[in-house]
């Protein structure tokens, strides 16, 4: 190590890649975690919406997030533009 | 009756035992009859952070066979006389524990004690989820780092689902101690803040427990932290824990707040 590098070596924080590597990581995991009832809602749900509006399968996620007091479902469907319009 | 405390996290190495027996004899030190009891059959090592090994006859296997009762089994403290320890066995494994035979002797402990202290085993396994499987409270031990945050992720989700409090539809207490925090580590952004760990895994802070040689020392010597040095930074830090525990409201201590004359004197600005 340069006597140059002593002065000008910048901080480079490893705690926020920690903390934002476990924040990816820890989404996913919980989401698989409870994977029963995700599959179910997912299949339920997407065959509702497949009733009315053409989509991908692979187009549809389902995330359940856990917060200290609540968990939140959120479900995320994609429709193609053009099975939108055609529905 | 009692208050059943399970000490989990999922990891090994990250403090569960230090802190159960710390706990333990901290309640204890406030007058509260406690019983700490080592789930780690096989590994047995509460015993030794207490300073109790040599005193071992009987163990937790052979109350739940019917081999020994309860009060043949439990040691007391030499010590404390409010505090007693229920080894595990060493010479047995984990399926040696049964459901029901956990059940009768958590119900049993909890009429004699006011506090009855898991010590779980690292792992998800059998033993791990015996330990927890009738407790009221959880207190998850983690370490401000990435593998220790991920498994107490996940224990959190066993508290919450495979414990007979959320089978009963029951909320599960849960706490979060921050042991071997490192306040000039996290304040240079080289270490998780604890800021960064309670957001992550959305539970409580029941304490944080500095990094220390003086609890290496306390093990070395056999003696809960708090009875070691109960004047030292981690013991303080678990008297605090523990009061919270009983349900007093105290405002959480950050190691390194709180700076002595020298440091204030000469002490460089941590950021």
């Amino acid at each position: 190590m340069s006597i140059l590098r002593l002065f000008t070596r910048s901080p480079r924080r490893s705690a926020p890649a920690a903390r934002e590597r476990l924040q990816v990581l820890l989404a996913h995991e919980r989401a698989s975690a409870g994977s029963d009832l995700t599959t179910i809602l997912r299949e339920e749900i997407l065959a509702v919406i497949a009733r009315h509006v053409q989509l991908d399968a692979d187009r549809v996620t389902v995330k359940v997030d856990r917060d200290e007091h609540v968990s939140i479902l959120e479900i995320d469907v994609e429709i193609p533009l053009d099975a939108a319009r055609a529905a | 009756m009692g208050k059943v405390i399970v000490v989990t996290s999922g990891k090994g190495g990250v403090g569960k035992t230090t802190s159960t027996a710390a706990l333990g004899a901290a309640l204890a030190q406030r007058n509260e009859k406690v019983a700490v009891v080592d789930f780690d059959v096989g590994l047995r090592n509460l015993d030794l952070v207490m300073g109790a090994e040599r005193r071992v006859v009987y163990d937790l296997v052979n109350v739940i066979n019917g081999d020994a009762k309860l009060p043949q089994a439990l040691i007391r403290d030499k010590r404390l006389d409010t505090l007693f320890l229920l080894p595990a066995s060493q010479t047995r494994d984990k399926d040696a524990l049964t459901e029901e035979g956990v059940e009768r002797v958590i119900g049993e402990l909890k009429k004699y004690f006011d506090w009855v202290i898991c010590d779980s085993p690292a792992g998800i396994e059998k033993g791990a989820t015996l330990a927890m499987r009738h407790a009221d409270v959880a207190v998850v031990v983690t370490n401000p780092e990435v593998s220790s945050v991920r498994d107490s992720d996940r224990i959190i989700g066993m508290l919450d689902s495979k414990t007979l409090k959320a089978e009963n539809g029951e909320r599960m207490e849960k706490h979060l101690l921050l042991t071997r925090y490192d306040s000039v580590r996290a304040e240079r952004g080289d270490m998780l803040k604890v800021d960064d760990v309670l957001e992550i895994l959305s539970i409580p802070l029941l304490g944080i427990i500095p990094e220390s040689m003086d609890v290496l020392k306390a093990s070395n010597l056999g003696a809960p932290v708090t009875l070691a040095d109960a004047r030292s930074a981690p013991a303080q830090a678990y008297f605090e824990a523990a009061r919270r525990l009983a349900g007093e409201v105290v405002p959480v201590t950050v190691p390194g707040d709180k700076r002595g004359i020298f440091g204030k004197l000469f002490g460089r600005k941590a950021a």
